[in-house]
């Protein structure tokens, strides 16, 4: 078993340890109020766990089987995403090879390009090639009626489902000295932060309240983001053994991580209002569709990996 | 259908678990059971029809057990052109075949569709009797549907909406589109006593547009 192996197995029981924690008090809560009294906020809060239960389950298998796994878990993650997006945004039959050719040939180009290292191509794939491509095979089926934000939406859905999402498996192509092979915990510690600062934000601002971010789009307030993002930044510098980043290095990327992921977060509780949706799909049971687990993890992961590559690479 | 040898019937049960999973994995369908339950009771679904994926669409969110006692009507002409159609509407959908063109036709479409619920199997229905190419959201109904609930008053008539197909796969496109399905089951109808055909199909056409989606903001 190689050392990294071993760290990954490490962090697993570690979460697996919280999370028995977590359901346990849960269910505590829940035993507490009595079977005829459901408590809104503990019902959410158990979804959360059962939801990241799954999510750590199947991340954690995907990162102990290395590059390959991690590429096809996330490729199927952002196919899953584009569907839920795809199918809420404004679209004509004119549409249709676009569409396609966004979900059977950009898409599958992205993930491959990652495996292939190829990041001068990959970074640009989406942002230049199919922002120029897709227009023009909806344009030559002439259908000009709402055709800018039919354009704009599709290319909304690219960007984030498939191009940021894809900067998470995207970490392991970083050649960092002294970091060889590891970089696959780099993955579990950008999930990790940021999904605590999601949880821990909740929990917060709940409690505290105050002066919301985005009145009218998120119940979010500033009191629960900063110690959403402070308890991140904490978290952070504790795991810092499993990144290139030392102590502080570490509770400042979790700290930009935890924060683009929150606002990424408030971006789309705007768009499903727009939308008229409250989640975006069933896929998940009691907790919504892929891209309400993907969206803070999606805003983070660009600039967790620019950041990353900028100050820490060779 | 059972003296079919069972090379042939496995051969369609694994085409049928086939056209299931692809549905899933191209739309992630599934079913809004909001006027019925999915239990197993004479029915007959009536559907808008957008898309040659409708029927699949449903088919598929039923239960195995509903869906083996569901048929779908179906078009002989389509269905008959070649002997793949031949296999996967006769022995996979188990489709009650009905000619639309009354020129050359040998059998009366009623008489099959009221010998299949005599037979005691559920049916999935299209009742505007063509695909729907249109902007409006429904083509006026046929008059089958009225005569099947005067016929056999016992069985419930399920509004069944199928959301998005027209998207997913529009006529003359060969790649379907990943996008999500939802297929919404209304509450039952049944023919009144002394209820007219035109009274009726107001009420099934109102029934079945109350399941739309409603769209997110006025544009």
């Amino acid at each position: 078993m190689t050392g990294t192996t071993a760290d990954l197995i490490l962090l697993a029981f570690g979460v697996f340890g919280l999370l028995i924690g977590l359901t346990l008090l849960g269910e505590g809560l829940r035993l507490r109020l009595g079977a005829q009294h459901s408590n809104p906020v503990i019902e959410t809060y158990m979804t959360r766990i059962r939801a990241w239960w799954a999510m750590v389950i199947l991340l954690s298998l995907a990162l102990i089987s290395g590059q390959t796994g991690v590429l096809v878990l996330f490729a199927f993650v952002s196919f899953a995403a584009l569907r839920e997006f795809l199918t809420l945004t404004t679209k004509s039959q004119a549409d249709h090879l676009a569409l396609a050719t966004g979900f059977f040939v950009i898409l599958p180009a992205q993930y491959i390009l990652i495996g292939m290292d190829w990041p001068a191509l990959f970074g640009i794939l989406i942002p230049v090639y199919a922002f120029l491509l897709l227009p023009i095979v909806s344009v030559l089926r002439g259908d000009p009626n709402r055709f800018l934000i039919r354009v704009a939406e599709t290319q909304w859905g690219l960007m984030i489902c498939v191009y940021c999402a894809s900067h998470v498996p995207a970490l392991m192509t970083i050649p960092i000295p002294g970091y060889d092979g590891r970089a696959v915990l780099l993955i579990a510690f950008l999930v990790m932060v940021v999904q605590f600062g999601d949880l821990l934000e909740y929990y917060f601002g709940r409690r505290i309240g105050g002066r919301k971010i985005a009145p009218g789009i998120s119940p979010k307030s500033w009191a629960g983001l900063a110690c959403g993002v402070t308890c991140a930044a904490l978290i952070g510098g504790l795991l810092h053994w499993i990144t290139p980043f030392g102590v502080f290095g570490a509770m400042g990327m979790a700290a930009v991580a935890a924060l683009t992921g929150l606002f990424g977060n408030i971006v789309f509780a705007a768009i499903r209002r727009d939308k008229g949706v409250k989640d975006w799909s069933h896929l998940i049971p009691g907790q919504g569709g892929i891209m309400d687990q993907l969206d803070s993890v999606a805003f983070a992961a660009p600039v967790f990996y620019h950041l990353t590559r900028f100050i820490w690479s060779a | 259908m059972d003296q079919t040898n069972p090379l042939r019937r496995f051969a369609a049960s694994f085409t049928g678990h086939a056209i299931t999973l692809f549905a899933r994995f191209i739309t992630a369908v599934r079913a809004d059971w909001r006027g019925i339950e999915p239990v197993q009771r004479q029915r007959v679904y009536f559907a808008n029809h957008t898309s040659n994926g409708d029927m699949p669409m449903i088919w598929s969110v039923l239960p195995p057990a509903m869906r083996r006692e569901t048929r779908p009507v179906a078009a002989a002409d389509y269905w008959l052109k070649n002997r793949l159609r031949a296999f996967v509407g006769g022995e996979v959908f188990r489709a009650v075949l009905i000619y639309r063109n009354p020129e050359g036709r040998t059998e009366d479409p009623m008489a099959k569709i009221i010998a299949a619920l005599n037979d005691g199997s559920s049916l999935i229905i299209f009742p505007e009797g063509a695909r729907n190419m249109g902007s409006d959201p429904l083509l006026p109904f046929k008059s089958g549907i009225y005569n099947i609930g005067r016929a056999h008053p016992g069985v419930d008539l399920v509004p069944t909406w199928v959301a998005n197909l027209n998207t997913i796969m529009p006529k003359g496109e060969v790649i379907p589109l990943p996008l999500i399905c939802t297929v919404t089951f209304g509450t039952p109808l049944h023919v009144d006593p002394d209820e007219t055909k035109d009274a009726f199909l107001a009420r099934a056409t109102a029934a079945l547009l109350a399941l739309a989606p409603k769209p997110a903001r006025a544009s």
